[in-house]
């Protein structure tokens, strides 16, 4: 286990916003957590992160400087800096020396395909070489637990599923194990070996499925059985978890009947 | 043809004024120190201008000082408050205070510290004192305005006070401090006006003072003349400025 929320739960001005909610970690697992808006899921991955306290329960992570990385749902790059400069942000507040900072950022950089922009501002960089910039910048660490929340959101249909696919060829190098936050149910399917799907107010687990096949993805993997299986029943966990306080159960019910038959 | 049109259409309605300004002034029969034509300002700048120049360049040097000590006092301020909130709290009374007493009411107190012959100290503290309050709010609001998920990231890399004034805070707040000393230039120019006219005397000589002694003379013509002086001495610097913001602004972020 290399992090984990054990029965935890969250308070917002004494109403509750998340838990009780439970998730282990294993090394290099890629986890998504999929949910409705409000349901808890960045808290979730702030109490990873160690940017937030639970109200309730434990949270265990790597203590280690640099051994949990974020990656925010905009780019969050620092406009005065270079894609470089901003990639070795991290290294350079650890103490780590300018010039081997640089190099391991250009490196970085190179990583995820942004070897020619490093002298580039991120005002000179389109939204989807931003969002790498970020990527690049919470690689530089090597982290051991890599939290992403929602990077895609902001980027076209085009951009996102490239960054997917160049996301899971970084997780073979080094496998972190990965937890990212995502509205969109073939993202998570496509990008994640375990889904857990939480319904609101509070957030809870309303569902979670193991996604079969091999990562990363080989090219064809959207239209398999074993993607459509695991999106149905994704799907299913979905209604039935807005289902709850919403009156949406006809659907609910349909979907997971469906979702029963795949698995 | 429009774009021809946008240039001209200021310039065309400055000479559509000063047409019916002089056809006003001929027919009416004015009396020249009610109400100078044109050609009389016109007249008064060609007698008056190795005197107005010099004015012009004694009001410039005061607001430029002044705008500098602003810059210089009002910066490291605004850092202070950054560090401490518990500084922010001391200081923001005075400050509020300070910020809504006349520069009039405390002109005189400034004459007497300065001394009777050194009008010049005194008008230029008094201008400083107006072009303060812009660029240190706009430091204040920009050391508080960096991105809160960069925040989070400082956090999470374990960054220090002062990794965090350095490599978040201070740049972040470069675009407001920019704007809060483009704003004050154009207050140090009113401040420096404003003080000469309580502060002033023969000693100061700066376009204020030629201002108010052509008006104590009766001689309305030399009066605009100053005038004129003085709002293109205002432009001038103001757009000087803007220039430079922007220059530095592209150099912030880069295009």
């Amino acid at each position: 286990m290399i992090a984990a929320l054990t029965a935890v739960e969250v308070d917002y001005a004494g109403r509750r916003a998340l838990g009780p909610f439970t998730l282990g970690l294993e090394p290099g697992e890629i986890v998504a957590l999929v949910g409705p808006s409000g349901c808890g899921k960045s808290t979730a991955l702030r109490l990873l992160a160690g940017l937030e306290a639970p109200t309730r329960g434990q949270v265990t992570r790597a203590p280690g400087r640099g051994e949990t990385a974020v990656v925010f749902q905009a780019p969050t790059l620092t406009p005065w800096a270079s894609a470089e400069a901003n990639a070795a942000l991290p290294l350079e507040l650890a103490g780590v020396g300018r010039r081997e900072a640089r190099s391991r950022a250009a490196e970085a950089l190179r990583r995820v395909g942004l070897g020619e922009a490093a002298r580039l501002k991120p005002a000179q960089l389109s939204g989807g070489m931003a969002m790498r910039a970020s990527l690049a910048r919470a690689l530089v660490t090597e982290p051991r637990l890599l939290l992403l929340d929602e990077p895609f959101a902001a980027l076209d249909e085009i951009a996102r599923r490239r960054l997917a696919d160049d996301v899971l060829a970084l997780w073979r190098d080094t496998r972190p194990a990965i937890v990212f936050v995502t509205h969109n149910v073939e993202e998570a399917v496509y990008m994640a070996a375990r889904v857990v799907v939480m319904s609101a107010g509070p957030g809870r687990i309303a569902g979670e499925t193991l996604v079969d096949g091999p990562l990363p993805r080989p090219a064809g993997f959207r239209t398999t059985e074993a993607f459509r299986a695991a999106a149905e029943k994704v799907s299913a966990d979905l209604d039935k978890g807005m289902g709850g306080g919403m009156g949406w159960g006809t659907g609910g019910g349909m979907g997971g009947s469906m979702a029963g038959g795949a698995a | 043809m429009s774009r021809a049109l946008h240039l001209l259409a200021p310039w065309a309605l400055v000479a559509v004024i000063l047409v019916v300004w002089q056809a006003g002034c001929a027919l009416g029969h004015a009396p020249v120190f009610l109400l100078p034509a044109p050609t009389d300002i016109g007249a008064a700048l060609a007698a008056g201008w190795p005197a107005l120049l010099k004015a012009a360049l004694n009001t410039l040097v005061m607001s430029l000082e002044a705008w500098i000590v602003a810059l210089l006092v009002a910066t490291p301020l605004a850092m202070l408050t950054a560090l401490s909130p518990l500084i922010e709290r001391a200081l923001a009374p005075i400050a509020a205070t300070l910020q809504v007493t006349p520069i009039v009411a405390i002109a005189p107190l400034f004459v007497i510290w300065a001394g009777l012959d050194h009008p010049e100290r005194a008008i230029t503290v008094l201008a400083a004192i107006v072009a303060f309050f812009p660029v240190f709010s706009g430091a204040v609001t920009g050391l508080a305005s960096a991105d809160k998920d960069l925040e989070r990231l400082f956090d999470l890399y374990g960054a220090t006070r002062l990794q965090r004034l350095l490599r978040l805070r201070l740049p972040s707040a470069v675009p407001f401090w920019l704007e809060g000393a483009k704003v004050a230039v154009g207050l140090a120019i009113v401040g420096a006006v404003v003080a000469e006219f309580v502060a002033g005397s023969g000693g100061s000589q700066g376009l204020a003072w030629r201002i108010l002694e052509s008006s104590h003379q009766l001689r309305t013509a030399d009066m605009f003349a100053a005038l004129l002086v003085l709002a293109i001495l205002g432009a001038g610097l103001n757009a000087g400025v803007r220039r430079l913001e922007q220059t530095l602004l592209k150099t912030w972020r880069g295009r």
